[in-house]
């Protein structure tokens, strides 16, 4: 086409960036890539290799080792040879590894740029002005946080030899989010790329061998899912972070249940894009743009539901069709084009038959004129209106570009819209009301809530999700406490079976000291009789009957958490009003400690002094979450921005907890206090052999102000409570210290709803012991953090 | 008040603005969240970017809409003869040749001046279909007499201006006295003819990106042909951030009216790399027609030397000096 013809038209023309340097570092590899294990590469044992294709043109581009179970053992054994001298070099030592590799991916900024395209289908200037940007960063930072490690974590060790398998939408970015925090903390690890989009991590294999980082300490093995299963099966591996779908985390959750290896999953998302109708609206349709049309909306936290205040619901459809006719989609080489490839034909399947269904459910589907390439995976920018929450496309996950809307009326509707899904990973709320936008921030249950811009990150600014998005979070100091874990825990002991029962033996009867009490359980602030009509002996450490409790039952669970969901007044309550409450239980617990002395003697069978001890230990815990209540605070991060993000703490929601047998009165307040503290209303299972303290302290919190609701206790079968507890899909974390075998049960069960579980993997702990029985710990356990962008200026 | 003059077909189509009456409550649902405007603005230039004989193409048409100005205090007769007789010829013969474009009487859109000059200019551009542009109403503060400043438009167009940049009060925008505004554009308007008016905002004096969309949407409502960011003397002149609010409303009003409003940036665009951005911009948010002389202009007094050079860098493949280029 002449000058003069393209001066008449203004059209755009073609702007590739070149891939010749990429493919030359294919070809200078012969097209064939081994695994990267304890520093060198190192042949597939299958022999085998796969093909990874440039979904833009469906080419072949590389071929990939296969990984077996003798691959991934090769790597585990690895990485575990190197953990020790890895983490005793000492974070100074660590920090410089770490930058050195943020320079290296500077240095080849551009290469891994456009290898990530290739391989992935992505925009090149995604990769180049997001991804690897954002990678460096994230390497810069984390050498930080090795450089502090001994001041800042000084109580925590790493927690060893982590497994990390992340998904093919942000390849290296993903790789970066992992092994960042991984080994600037002194863990080492086996990474294992998606099949698809192994490149870039193969190119940073080699970056780490330029840079000297000592072998084994980041160790690559590609292959399948198989592959995957190799590495979380693994028994040599503490920990296992993996980013990708629901039901593959799910499986994962499965499958190291009672392993004790620690897991932080970052799921999948159908994450709510709120448009107010005090709202800038030609930038909240930019911001739809970033939200779903960003890596062709192949993005977790993707804001892929449009709610749109009603008022405003036709100008926003209109501006943001309008928006959607200069959407170029093609060659993602190509440095003018908004949508590259789909990364693989089977996920351009999935995308075309959920609009598919959302068109047969009566969604509105609308499409710009927009050619497509004829070769290569593309799939046009799409809008589906009309649609009501129970639709489809409403609910599932479409990991494409296709973003649905629907209405609202009031703030609280849009807040009930956007809980209503099983996910919970981010959300962005459009308003140029700051009461409005800071109040609805709060009410939106997820991790990150972006206001007024959509998908930003930063490394130290956390990321991850609620519910069935995961947990654990990433970036951040909340994202170096995942990879670490505290000195003491490694040192705990296995705990002993439990002991024998002594010989039971009736009470005598001789004459009736006191009048009778029939323990029964504790729900919505009631003192209720178990649903079964059914109690179960109590027997003193010598083995006489000193009482009954209540037979709980599943029925029990489901009215405790009924009565915990209600009391959300105390979620709400002020920290101040909550110590109010703590100290006040403490007040109580002090006027009856000759009483609950007398019980633990009785029913532990522990000395006089001994007992008067824990009850005195345990209103001290009570006194320090009153005191913790307003000091455990929120974090203002200051991202490159301007703004500021909030990092705030917030409460759970309902929780479950397993008492142990031990200490019976202060394990269960070390339990409850930081729980409730942070605002979280509990149901909590006490200890099955010695559960007359906790019995006994309903009158304490009868008399101590707290709310009908916050504070739920069964009594009964450990097991079979624990079971529907961990079961509920209204009960979000679990806290679990008991057997061994138990932990396995809680971890088991809890996929329904992807809670999060805290267990003690049958190590008991010295509850009388600060270190080990109060403090931070427990106050992480008891919230969540949501990170809040809060971009400013006027 | 006075009336809005009838409306002379623009040379390329489109009918002029009319106005509209003030309507206060779509002042009201004006919102601009400066940070979204930023970023929407610093990313564009990574989202498009034309090349090669794309960029050239581009150049060549930027340089049709530049409104090659002087308004300097030392500005005298000579100087604006030679100002004229570089928007005749923007660009050296040669590499419009080279381009295949030698046919198409390339020439900036308007050469912009002072009143004083405007007779100088007109003469200096007969021949040509080149307009001359005249700042007025007591550019660049606009707070002379109000009636001087209606009767500068008059003495200008009378002596041939063919388009009037006015500026506005500044004032009336930062004290929300909208009425006031939107009655002095129209007088100013009124007082045009048929010279096309761009109505000054002062964009730089007004700060936020609030009062640059309003006083935008209270220009165009009292009749503005083009919006335009600044006078070049305020120490912030156009931004992109600026430009996208402005353009913005541009849209905003063609939708509720059905009339197109250019929009001229003016100060602070001096390299062919800003002005590339500015099209991207104009494209991106409003479409081909505003690419056109008669929907865009551009401010700017050293922007086409940097033009030049890079069109014989696309030319001979060689970097370019500036000496090779004949000065304004």
């Amino acid at each position: 086409m002449s000058i003069a013809e393209k001066f008449d038209s203004m059209n755009y023309g073609p702007a590739p960036e070149s891939c010749e340097a990429a493919l030359q570092w294919i070809a200078a590899r012969q097209g064939k890539f081994d695994h990267f294990i304890d520093g060198d590469w190192t042949k597939p044992q299958s022999k085998k290799w796969f093909e990874s294709r440039n979904p833009a043109t469906g080419e072949p581009l590389a071929k990939i080792a296969a990984g077996n179970t003798k691959d991934v053992d090769a790597a585990v054994a690895a990485a575990r040879k190197a953990q020790k001298g890895w983490s005793a070099l000492g974070g100074p030592a660590r920090a410089r590894f770490l930058y050195a590799l943020a320079r290296a991916i500077q240095r080849n900024a551009r290469l891994l740029a456009v290898l990530e395209t290739l391989d992935n289908g992505k925009p090149v200037r995604e990769t180049r002005d997001i991804d690897i940007p954002l990678v460096a960063r994230h390497f810069y930072h984390h050498a930080g946080w090795a450089q502090l490690q001994e001041q800042e974590f000084a109580e925590f060790e790493p927690m060893g030899v982590i497994g990390q398998i992340i998904p093919w939408n942000f390849p290296l970015l993903m790789l970066a989010w992992k092994i960042a925090s991984a080994i600037a903390a002194g863990n080492t690890v086996i990474l294992k790329p998606a099949e698809y989009t192994s490149l870039t991590a193969l190119c940073f294999a080699e970056i780490c061998k330029d840079v000297g980082l000592p072998a084994g300490v980041v160790n690559i093995v590609t292959g399948d899912g198989k592959t995957g299963e190799a590495l979380v099966k693994h028994p040599d591996i503490d920990k296992i972070a993996f980013t990708g779908s629901t039901d593959v985390g799910r499986r994962i959750r499965s499958v190291t249940a009672g392993s004790g290896k620690h897991l932080t999953l970052e799921l999948g998302g159908k994450s709510p894009f709120i448009v107010f109708e005090d709202a800038d609206l030609d930038s909240a349709v930019e911001g739809v743009v970033d939200a779903i049309w960003f890596n062709q909306g192949q993005v977790c936290c993707a804001g892929s539901r449009l709610l749109l205040q009603e008022g405003i619901a036709e100008r926003m459809i209109a501006k943001l069709q309008k928006r959607m006719e200069t959407l170029r989609v093609g060659d993602p080489l190509d440095k003018s084009i908004d949508m590259g490839a789909i990364v693989d034909p089977v996920q351009l399947e999935t995308i075309t038959s959920l609009v598919g269904k959302g068109a047969e459910e009566g969604g509105i589907v609308w499409q710009p004129e927009c050619k497509l390439p004829t070769a290569g995976c593309f799939y046009p920018p799409t809008l589906i209106s009309n649609v009501a929450p129970a639709a489809t496309v409403a609910q599932a996950e479409i990991f494409g570009p296709v973003i649905v809307s629907m209405t609202f009326r009031t703030p609280d509707e849009a807040v009930a819209i956007a809980n209503n899904t099983r996910y919970g990973l981010a959300a962005s709320v459009w308003s140029e009301n700051i009461n409005l936008a800071l109040d609805i921030a709060p009410k939106l249950d997820c991790g990150v809530v972006w206001i007024n811009s959509t998908n930003q990150f930063d490394a130290a600014c956390g990321f991850g999700g609620n519910r069935e998005s995961g947990y654990g979070r990433e970036g951040g100091h909340e994202g170096m406490m995942e990879v670490l874990k505290p000195n003491f825990l490694s040192k705990l002991q296995l705990s002993k079976d439990a002991e024998k029962t002594p010989e039971r033996k009736s009470a005598s009867t001789s004459s009736l000291a006191h009048v009778d009490r029939t323990a029964k359980l504790y729900i919505g602030g009631k003192q209720a009789r178990p649903d079964s009509g059914y109690s179960l002996p109590v027997f003193s450490a010598k083995g006489e009957k000193i009482g009954d409790v209540g037979d709980g039952n599943r029925k029990d669970v489901r009215n405790a958490v009924e009565a915990a969901r209600k009391a959300t007044g105390w979620t709400k309550a002020s920290s101040h009003n909550r110590a109010q409450v703590l100290y006040y239980l403490a007040e109580n617990l002090d006027i009856r400690k000759a009483e609950f002395a007398e019980r633990l003697r009785q029913t532990t069978g522990v000395s006089a002094k001994k007992a008067v001890d824990e009850v005195e230990a345990t209103i001290q815990r009570l006194f320090s979450y009153g005191a913790w209540t307003d000091k455990y605070e929120s974090a203002v991060h200051s991202p490159p921005m301007r703004g500021v993000t909030l990092a705030m703490k917030e409460p759970i929601g309902t929780i479950g907890m397993v008492c142990p047998d031990e200490s019976p009165l202060l394990s269960m307040i070390s339990l409850a206090a930081p729980a409730l503290a942070m605002g979280n209303r509990i149901v909590l299972i006490a200890s099955e052999r010695h559960p007359l303290s906790a019995t006994d302290f309903y009158q304490v919190l009868e008399t101590s102000d707290v709310p009908a609701g916050a504070f739920n206790i069964i009594t009964g079968p450990r097991d079979s409570l624990t079971k529907t507890l961990a079961e509920h899909d209204d009960v979000k974390s679990v806290w679990y210290f008991g057997p061994q075998t138990g932990g396995k049960l809680v971890e088991a069960a809890s996929t329904g709803n992807m809670k999060r579980t805290w267990v003690n993997n049958g190590r008991a702990r010295n509850w009388f012991d600060v270190t080990q029985g109060e403090g931070r710990e427990f106050l992480r356990q008891a919230t969540q953090i949501k990170n809040i962008w809060i971009p400013y200026g006027d | 008040m006075a009336s809005i003059s009838p409306l002379k077909p623009a040379p390329e189509g489109h009918a002029r603005n009319p106005g509209m009456p003030l309507d206060l409550d779509a002042l009201d649902r004006i919102r601009v969240n400066l940070s979204a405007v930023e970023r929407r603005a610093a990313t564009l230039g990574g989202r498009r970017t034309v090349k090669k004989e794309t960029q050239a193409a581009w150049l060549l048409k930027a340089v049709t809409c530049i409104d090659l100005t002087t308004l300097s205090g030392d500005d005298t007769a000579g100087r604006v003869k030679r100002l004229c007789a570089k928007a005749r010829q923007p660009v050296r013969a040669d590499l419009l040749d080279a381009m295949g474009m030698g046919d198409r009487r390339i020439t900036t859109g308007a050469v912009c001046v002072y009143h004083s000059m405007v007779e100088t200019a007109v003469e200096a551009l007969k021949g040509t279909n080149i307009p001359v542009a005249a700042v007025s109403t007591g550019f660049p503060a606009g707070l002379s007499p109000f009636d001087l400043r209606v009767k500068e438009i008059e003495a200008s167009v009378a002596a041939g201006a063919e388009e009037i940049d006015i500026v506005i009060t500044r004032g009336h925008v930062l004290t929300g006295n909208w009425q006031a505004l939107y009655d002095e554009v129209k007088t100013f308007r009124a007082a045009s003819g048929d010279a096309h008016m761009k109505a000054i905002l002062g964009t730089g004096d007004i700060v936020t990106l609030r009062n640059v969309a309003k006083a935008s949407m209270v220009a165009m409502m009292a009749g503005a042909d083009f919006i335009k960011t600044s006078t070049g003397k305020e120490s912030v002149n156009a931004t992109l951030p600026v430009t996208l609010v402005m353009v913005r409303m541009i849209r905003e009003y063609l939708e509720m009216t059905g009339h197109k409003v250019g929009y001229k940036p003016a100060g602070g665009i001096s390299t062919a790399k800003d002005v590339l951005a500015y099209q991207i911009m104009m494209k991106e948010e409003l479409g081909h027609d505003w690419l056109q002389s008669d929907l865009f202009r551009i401010g700017a007094s050293s922007l086409l030397g940097d033009i030049e050079r890079q069109l014989e860098h696309f030319v001979t493949g060689r970097y370019s000096a500036d000496f090779r280029h004949p000065m304004a």
